[in-house]
């Protein structure tokens, strides 16, 4: 995909996106209340509509090619990158995924060895070491000092021999 | 005035006293760490250790956190500079240089000034604070809903140019953040507002620091693995070291951005004053106007020292600045003050016009351990400059899954709740995809700072006034503030019109 | 009969699967919190119920009532929405527990589409009621009582600003009594936290406000705002000169309730742990001084009783909201 096409679709994506923020800023009252000013939905309503119109005449400059990313026809994400960021992206997310499910102090370790060896191509000692140490730096400052208790999912019976010896 | 110095130097001997120096370097080192959390600062910082202070006594337990609260507002600037990533809303300003400046090689040089910065700020806040607290307390006592208003205007005023060539990004950037700012509720109908999707997460709104962490944390550290092309075993930075010689250059070239830094300080104490604006506003205005007087603006952006100084030592200016209509009129000045109230609560102090007289000891012991935690949080950063420098040297491949996983936890942990961690990627997601189309984003994480605090300001005065905007402009303090504001604002726009005017081919 | 049996089941299967998780507490001994208690606040950090809990928390923990840290968590949004979805989300949890104000009834009632019931809720206990006062600036040298405020008010007609905390909010429903009750048009300006109303009043920026004694209390000390009359049964020991609206004929009291209640489905040991807790900390020293300082009414409710008060209150509320033209 090239760059102007990209550009095409997010001004497209955007004003969508304005045009559903206009329709749900509309749930309140949009106009000008008699004696009180703007109502509860004119602040973002009428914004959203300049997302809009900023949205439109960004396409009216792609339409009419002016400006440098309007004529790029570079490739919006470079094949040799799109494997790593797609990578990098999606570890991401899984790992968001899995703190509800099998906690942060699960989620984590995998993330670590997935990314330090599988992307970084480090050794697995320091792979090991890093994916133990960093959870366990992390419970000691989050948990046990500033007590900001973080998601467990399905692990939280271990921790409960834990929570008796630190609190 | 001789008795205030009296009142200072009993303030000191409290101080002094080994506990509470003890307390005061702890909390410095601690608030540092916890500022220097992309996600943490000072405000969490506060509240969370809140509880620990009910070990020591109240002028103890007041120390320790105001140490912390100083600790933060110096460890803010690090993940600003180093990572990009403001840990608060009080660090925004200082990423717009001082990671352009890490990039170039010269952390060393950006920490050491926004260290320096800080102090100065620090340092002209407290004795202004000092000096001038009772009159001080009473502009913030009539600052209202319209003065409110105009304050915003000129904070949005000095940001104009901020964003990037291309006018519609930049205004659909700046929209985009205030309709965000909107999200959750709207607290002059009474109504749930913006539930988008009708998620119930949305009902907290939209927080500043998921919009920041995600941009500049998840967005910037996907951008950096798309330039480095996962790196290999390159670290983000490749040429600075720190050496004696090269600090004590380092300082003496921050001699030519004492104008920016006192301008700063300034600034940034009398915003911090007024109520509900904090040091945020006060940081962000420091920076546009630093630009505007400086005599190279066009370096700002690209690593200008001032536009470091500027902002660090307004920050740590507003954020004693706060301390004042809390202490003398029981109103916090900042979110991190409010929480600071309630520990005064707990320790059974009464904040308000006669604590001066009732607890007298307290306040002034107070006062000095801010002089105290100032100097000290200041050669704890010092110090730990090298420590920092090094571990931006680790390989790029090992920073980067740890500062993910800080991102994400600095996500979580203000608010605890995965809604929040899942908006965060999203906003890093699509905000690294718009950036790669000249989106600027900046513009975007200010508006969601400025429009809350903006928003209900303009609508408490249009009910106050029976819908007439002229009350931005009878008034005494609004008057003055909003013409100043839209001079500014009108001033870029007649003359980018008037300079394609004249250069219009012939 | 069948209920009882369900519930020693219950208690069977709870000591059983304990006793394999880790042999912790022996059979007989008391339910305690295994981990840290989620102690959600319904309202933003630095308010007037985000101290209450914070102080809580503190004599809990220097106290040492607990073997685990009550952490607690602001979840302000939509005038409690947010907090009360959450705890509904957690049926059945016996570690979050909630510390609520009268947002607890109005807002169930004005968002319908939430769903929530309130009498599922579990009862821990009142911890006090929060009174309300009419408040002025002493710069109105003309302003002394009730009456020279009617006279002045009505003279200002929709000019005169009442500030509150957000509209249809405690602070709206008392200003809604004043207009009814005295043929007045004050304009409702909310603002966000009682702590600014506060401030607006002080500063000049509004003519009145109705806050709780624990907001202006720094201004009245002062000597910058003056308390007319207060919305309470009898006078409040701190503001002996202000009457009540009974004294002056117009019937009406209103308090803003401090209560702690727990996760719906809580069980009834984890429901009892949380009442002895919170009935020892209500008798410390350390509330019992905060009481007297913010002139907080109202004893100890718990069990059976807090649950009755709610049902009275809701019910008290449901009309104010529907006289209001609030709900329908």
């Amino acid at each position: 995909m090239s760059v102007r096409t990209a550009e095409l679709l997010m001004a497209l994506t955007m004003g969508a996106f304005s045009i559903y923020l206009m329709y749900k800023s509309a749930e309140l009252p949009i106009g000008w209340i008699d004696g009180e000013g703007p109502g509860g939905g004119a602040w973002p309503f009428w914004l959203a509509t300049i997302m809009l119109v900023s949205c439109v005449g960004i396409l009216f400059n792609w339409f009419r090619r002016h400006g440098p990313i309007a004529n790029s026809e570079k490739a919006y994400i470079e094949s040799r990158v799109l494997m790593d960021i797609g990578a990098v992206a999606l570890s991401l997310i899984v790992t968001v995924g899995l703190f509800s499910f099998i906690g942060i102090y699960g989620a984590l370790p995998l993330f670590l060895i997935f990314y330090l060896r599988f992307l970084g191509k480090h050794s697995w000692r320091l792979t090991t070491t890093l994916a133990i140490g960093i959870p366990v730096l992390i419970f000691y400052f989050f948990e046990v000092t500033l007590k900001i208790i973080l998601p467990k999912g399905i692990t939280e019976p271990l921790f409960i021999p834990l929570y008796k010896i630190f609190f | 005035m001789l008795e205030t110095l009296g009142l200072l130097a009993n303030g000191f001997t409290i101080v002094f006293e080994p506990q509470n120096l003890a307390l005061i370097i702890a909390g410095c080192a601690l608030g540092l760490f916890i500022g220097a959390m992309p996600g943490l600062g000072s405000v969490n910082g506060v509240a969370i250790l809140l509880p620990l202070t009910f070990l020591v006594p109240p002028t103890g337990a007041v120390i320790f956190l105001a140490a912390i609260y100083y600790g933060a507002m110096y460890g803010g600037a690090i993940s600003s500079i180093m990572l990009g990533i403001p840990g608060a809303s009080t660090a925004v300003a200082t990423t717009f240089d001082g990671r352009p400046l890490a990039k170039l090689g010269m952390a060393d040089k950006a920490l050491t000034a926004a260290a320096v910065a800080s102090f100065v700020g620090g340092s002209i806040s407290v004795v202004l604070f000092t000096f001038f607290a009772p009159p001080l307390a009473h502009v913030a006592l009539v600052f209202g809903s319209p003065e409110t208003f105009a304050l915003m205007m000129l904070a949005f005023a000095t940001f104009i140019g901020l964003g990037g060539d291309d006018i519609f990004k930049t205004l659909f950037s700046i929209c985009i953040g205030l309709v965000l700012s909107a999200v959750g509720f709207d607290i002059i109908s009474g109504e749930p507002r913006l539930i988008l999707w009708d998620i119930t997460g949305f009902l907290h709104g939209v927080n500043f620091l998921v919009l920041a962490i995600g941009i500049y944390g998840i967005g910037e550290m996907i951008w950096t693995v798309e330039e480095h092309n996962l790196g290999g075993g390159k670290s983000m930075l490749s040429e600075a070291t720190v050496t004696v010689k090269r600090t004590i250059a380092n300082l003496r070239e921050l001699l030519s951005s004492w104008r920016a830094t006192v301008m700063g300080s300034f600034l940034g104490y009398f915003v911090g004053i007024l109520p509900a604006a904090g040091a945020t506003p006060g940081s962000l205005m420091a920076y546009g106007i630093a630009k505007q007087i400086s005599k190279n603006p066009e370096e700002f952006g690209k690593g200008a020292l001032e536009g470091v100084c500027a902002p660090e030592a307004a920050n740590n200016a507003a954020s004693t600045g706060s301390m004042l209509p809390m202490l003398t009129l029981g109103i916090p000045g900042s979110p991190t003050t409010a929480i600071l109230l309630g520990g005064m609560v707990i320790w059974g102090l009464e904040p308000g016009p006669r604590l001066f007289i009732d607890h007298s000891e307290f306040v002034w012991g107070l006062i000095a351990s801010l002089y105290a935690a100032n100097l000290f949080a200041v050669i704890i950063m010092l110090i730990f400059i090298p420590v920092f420098i090094k571990i931006l040297k680790t390989p790029f491949t090992i920073l980067a899954p740890i500062i993910f996983i800080l991102c994400l936890i600095g996500g979580y942990a203000p608010t605890q709740s995965m809604h929040d961690v899942w908006l965060m990627v999203v906003f890093g997601i699509v905000g690294y995809l718009m950036r790669k189309l000249d989106y600027p984003l900046a513009p975007a994480v200010l508006a969601i700072v400025l429009g809350p605090l903006a928003e209900p300001a303009l609508r408490q005065s249009l009910l106050i006034s029976d819908g007439e905007f002229s009350i931005f402009f009878t008034r005494i303090y609004a008057g003055p503030i909003m013409v100043t504001a839209i001079i500014l604002l009108f001033l870029p726009v007649l003359k980018i019109g008037y300079d394609k005017f004249r250069h219009r081919p012939a | 009969m069948i209920k009882s049996r369900r519930s020693f089941t219950k208690l069977v299967c709870i000591i059983g699967a304990s006793a394999i998780l880790a042999g912790l507490p022996a059979i007989g001994q008391a339910w305690e919190p295994i981990k840290p208690v989620e102690f959600v606040v319904m309202a933003g950090k630095g308010g007037g119920a985000d101290k209450a809990v914070r102080l809580l928390q503190n004599i809990i923990a220097s106290e040492n009532m607990a073997p685990v840290p009550f952490t607690p968590i602001n979840k302000p949004g939509g005038s409690g929405a947010e907090a009360l979805v959450h705890l509904n989300d957690k049926k059945g949890d016996n570690h979050t527990i909630m510390f609520t104000l009268n947002s607890f009834y109005t807002t169930p009632l004005r968002q319908p589409k939430l769903g929530i019931d309130i009498t599922t809720f579990t009862p821990v206990a009142r911890m006090a009621e929060d009174t309300f006062l009419l408040w002025v600036n002493t710069d109105r040298k003309d302003i002394n009582n009730v009456a020279d405020f009617v006279k002045a008010a009505k003279a200002k007609g929709n000019q005169w600003i009442m500030a509150g905390t957000g509209k249809n909010s405690e602070d709206n429903l008392l200003t809604d009594f004043l207009n009814k009750a005295y043929g007045l048009n004050m304009k409702y300006v909310p603002y966000k936290g009682g702590g600014k109303v506060a401030k607006e009043l002080a500063g000049n920026n509004a003519d009145s406000t109705v806050n709780n004694p624990s907001e202006q209390l720094g201004f009245y000390e002062a000597g910058v705002t003056k308390a007319l009359a207060a919305f309470t049964p009898v006078r409040l020991p701190l503001f002996p000169d202000a009457p009540t609206f009974r004294e002056l004929d117009k019937d009406f009291v209103y308090f803003m309730q401090r209560t702690v209640v727990g996760a719906p489905g809580m069980s009834p040991e984890a429901a009892h742990y949380y009442k002895d807790l919170f009935t020892e900390v209500f008798n410390s020293d350390k509330w019992q001084q905060y009481r007297t300082k913010k002139s907080l009414q109202g004893g100890l409710l718990t069990d059976h009783h807090l649950m009755e008060y709610w049902k009275i209150e809701r019910d008290i509320h449901e009309v104010m909201l529907r006289n209001m033209g609030a709900i329908k």
